[in-house]
């Protein structure tokens, strides 16, 4: 219990060199600090970042033209199952709220910690067993799954590979996600400082109270279907497996009526930041600040309605096709609102293009894209058109990598400094960011196209009319490759050599902005009275 | 010169210590750090933390409720003749016990709240039998039916069962097995509640080398608010390296700790939680015939 002890001097010690009990790589694993947990999330999330987008980078380097090039079918099968159930569950759902939302969300709101700081800690070991059961399904048992992410039954049940660990992999990771959301809204509801309204908060808080809820809400329902495909493959029970009169629909019902919701948890922390971001580089108030915050609950709400639209050509009813339908498109609406509100927020700002703003204006144009191919595809006969093609991986990559990528490399731009006190080579950052940029669009665009032609997904062999889109999207990767090394590459050498970063480089209004960098162990030296809005930048400097 | 250390660490006791060390420089006062030891446990948001995570364990029995509904609607006639075979006496005990329990746990906390841990404990220590008293009714009544061949694969299943029948013998062990656990998991929980609120639990609070430095010298001294002196103790000499000041808390009766209800109250949501489910389990698997 020593590190309870803060002892005030003149200069704050900041929670990287604050000793505790345990020093070393101990200080680190078993703090209940939630910034040292932030870090591990980030840490632990990049690498496993890593491991599936070298899947990703072999599976495009397989399909640079028809035919066997560099690895086996089955292979390849279970490089897609396994580049997705990385990126979704161990790298996506808890990339921002696990990693920043840990970092900032108690500061933001002038807490000392979150609520309950052993859960939190509990979380990420969870995570971490969760990633090491994922791993160790590669290498043991018979062959690492080969179902694809979605673990879709009879499939799932009855293939010979490595699923059961895979989707207990995933159960735990479930749970991990589930003790995160507990911990943000009670933090929310409970812990924030004197003056700190509702509508004081900053966006980023509404993003990640929304998110929360999601997790609370839908993550369950996956648990319990895993456990069901698992009971499946042990004893039989029967419940998804057609010969004993189970329901392989049901199966994909209640995994969707997690995993749609679960697309708004990938995206809503990553819309939060992009509100952070855009006002702070624009050096103006947001535009609409409650119609934004609402927009995040109205995402949330309906989003956990729109599940049906992944099985329109799966054999429900035509009735559940329309109201999904319909839903699908309402969705759509909190979704512009919030673009509609960053673009006026820029107007007749004055702009500063730092590399966070242009992952901030890469996110808005690539979402924009995503969401928009998105609501191609909630048209039920233009779904069935592009239903299981290459068409909806673009989409999906563009909202999921486009959006939700690029806003973590823009959070991670963006908080840098104040999280680690070191500041990297801005020069090097906007290449980076080029990059990141044109490669990504090289490398997803022609796949929206090929699509559109017929080019289905997942297929390990093509014809040859799809040679040339396949040839410019595997040359895309490696531009993607490249940028994603010059990112970790500048931000690496930052954190050894970098200079010195002041407490408000950007100008933020935020209260992560009015701390010392990195914050001391407690984050303030008092608790901080609000009496101003987050986007006030009124007598700001940067510093 | 004083300077005010808040240190964020519950305290198990009702009301706040105050411990004032004074040192000397050359028979001179220098000054006096206070340590104000701030109570800091949230009932409500330790109430919103589990009630939030109730509802997600409500929502995981949902998804199988959710099968449960289905294959009622799509094989009514299987279900209600695969119902006979499950023991409606053995499954009206089991409904008993778990009530009974729910009962004994509401009295475990009413006891604590009116101080009184020894009521408390015995009531715990009923409650957590009467849960062993469930899992081992179960035990008979699952290997009852493992005897007869009805298991989920069996061949007696799948040779003269049909569909209907085969998914409700699967839902059933699937949903009784899954409440069970959390009948097991309930049980750890009630037993590191019986070591929990029976403790005694210390507070420890050290002082940094650097800032040992500094009180060289000087004399450890704890007095109350009032400045009452509660103990003196020793000059701190040259060879310590670090101080740390330990409290013991033998709470008494009177003295009972806000926290460890709380921490029951939450236990015993839980418990009552797991009893609910199985409310809901019984008729739709025994009753509904």
């Amino acid at each position: 219990m020593a590190h309870d002890a803060a002892i005030a001097t003149t200069h704050p010690v900041s929670f990287l060199e604050e000793r505790g009990r345990f020093t070393g790589i101990l200080s680190w694993i078993f703090s209940t600090d939630h910034k040292r947990i932030g870090i591990l999330y980030l840490f632990s999330m990049l690498a496993m970042f890593l491991v599936g987008a070298t899947f990703a980078f072999l599976m495009r380097l397989e399909l640079i033209a028809p035919g066997k090039t560099i690895i086996e079918p089955q292979t390849y099968n279970s490089f897609f199952t396994l580049h997705g159930v990385i990126m979704i569950f161990l790298f996506i759902i808890p990339s921002i709220p696990a990693a920043f939302g840990n970092f900032f969300l108690p500061i933001q709101i002038g807490a000392k910690d979150v609520a309950f700081p052993r859960l939190n800690l509990l979380s990420w070991w969870l995570y971490i067993s969760g990633a090491a059961l994922a791993i160790y399904s590669l290498v043991s048992g018979a062959a690492p799954a080969d179902t694809g992410w979605t673990f879709y039954a009879p499939y799932s049940i009855r293939t010979g590979t490595n699923v059961s660990l895979t989707v207990f992999a995933a159960f735990v990771l479930g749970f991990s996600s589930i003790l995160t959301g507990v911990n943000f809204i009670t933090t929310i509801h409970r812990m924030r400082a004197p003056g700190m309204g509702w509508f004081k908060m900053p966006l980023f808080q509404w993003a990640l109270y929304a998110t929360g809820w999601i997790q609370i809400i839908a993550t369950p329902i996956v648990g319990i279907t895993l456990l069901l495909v698992i009971f499946e493959r042990a004893f039989g029970i029967g419940v998804f497996d057609p010969t004993k009169g189970g329901d392989p629909i049901l199966y994909q019902h209640l995994f969707w009526i997690y995993s749609h919701p679960a697309v708004y948890i990938m995206i809503l922390p990553g819309m939060g930041v992009i509100s952070e971001m855009i006002p702070v580089f624009a050096r103006r108030t947001i535009f609409g600040y409650k119609f934004i915050a609402f927009s995040s609950l109205a995402i949330a709400f309906f989003g956990s309605l729109v599940w049906g639209h992944h099985m329109f050509v799966s054999g429900q009813s035509y009735t559940a096709d329309v109201v999904f339908s319909l839903l699908t498109f309402l969705v759509a609406i909190p979704s512009a609102i919030k673009v509609f509100n960053w673009v006026a927020t820029l107007y007749k700002g004055s702009i500063e293009l730092e590399s966070p703003m242009l992952f901030s204006l890469a996110f808005i144009f690539l979402f924009s894209i995503g969401g928009l191919t998105g609501l191609m595809q909630g048209a039920l006969a233009v779904n069935v058109h592009i239903h299981d093609t290459s068409f909806i991986v673009g989409h999906f990559h563009y909202v999921m990598f486009g959006g939700t990528g690029f806003a973590f490399f823009g959070a991670l731009h963006y908080w840098f400094p104040k999280m680690f006190g070191k500041m990297y080579n801005r020069k090097l950052a906007k290449i980076a960011w080029g990059f990141m940029f044109v490669g990504f669009n090289t490398l997803y665009f022609p796949l929206l196209v090929i699509g559109w032609m017929g080019m289905p997904r997942r297929y390990y062999d093509y014809l040859p009319q799809f040679h040339t889109g396949h040839l410019i999207s595997t040359i895309g990767s490696w531009i993607l490759i490249t940028g994603i090394l010059l990112v970790l590459y500048n931000l690496g050498r930052a954190l050894i050599k970098g200079e010195k970063a002041g407490q408000n480089p950007w100008g933020g209004a935020t209260l992560e902005w009015q701390t010392s960098t990195p914050p001391p162990l407690e984050n303030f030296e008092k608790i901080p009275e609000v009496n101003r809005d987050p986007y006030d930048f009124r007598g700001i400097a940067v510093q | 010169m004083t300077d005010f250390l808040s240190l964020q660490r519950s305290i198990p006791l009702t009301k706040s210590i105050a411990i004032r060390k004074t040192w000397r420089r050359s028979l001179q006062m220098v000054g006096t750090t206070e340590f104000a030891v701030a109570k800091h446990s949230d009932y409500t948001g330790a109430k919103i933390g589990m009630w939030l995570f109730l509802f997600t364990e409500l929502l995981l029995f949902g998804g199988m409720f959710v099968l449960y509904s289905v294959y009622r609607y799509k094989y009514a006639h299987d279900f209600h003749i695969a119902a006979y075979e499950l023991n409606q006496l053995m499954g009206a005990i089991n409904t008993v016990i778990l009530l009974t329990s729910s009962l004994t746990m509401a009295l475990s906390i009413a006891a604590l709240q009116r101080a009184n841990r020894k009521l408390s404990n015995i009531f715990l220590i009923i409650t957590i039998v009467l849960g062993v008293l469930f899992l081992v009714n179960k035990y008979f009544e699952w290997s009852a039916k493992i005897e007869h061949g009805i298991y989920p694969n069996s061949p007696l299943l799948a040779r003269s069962f049909n569909n209907g029948e085969t998914l409700f013998f699967g839902l059933y062990y699937a949903m009784t097995g899954l409440h069970g656990l959390h009948v097991v998991i309930g049980i750890g929980i009630l037993t590191f509640m019986l070591y929990f609120i029976n403790r005694q639990p210390t507070t420890q609070f050290a002082i940094e080398p650097a800032q040992v430095d500094e009180l060289r010298g000087s004399q450890l001294k704890i007095e109350d608010r009032q400045g009452r002196k509660l103990w003196d103790g020793a000059t701190i000499g040259n060879s310590v390296r670090r101080i740390s000041i330990t409290f013991k808390h033998y709470a008494t009766d009177e003295t009972f700790d806000r926290t460890n209800i709380t921490k029951l109250e939450n236990s015993g949501l839980y418990w009552h939680l797991v009893d609910i489910i199985w409310i809901f389990l019984f008729p739709l698997f025994y009753l509904i015939t």
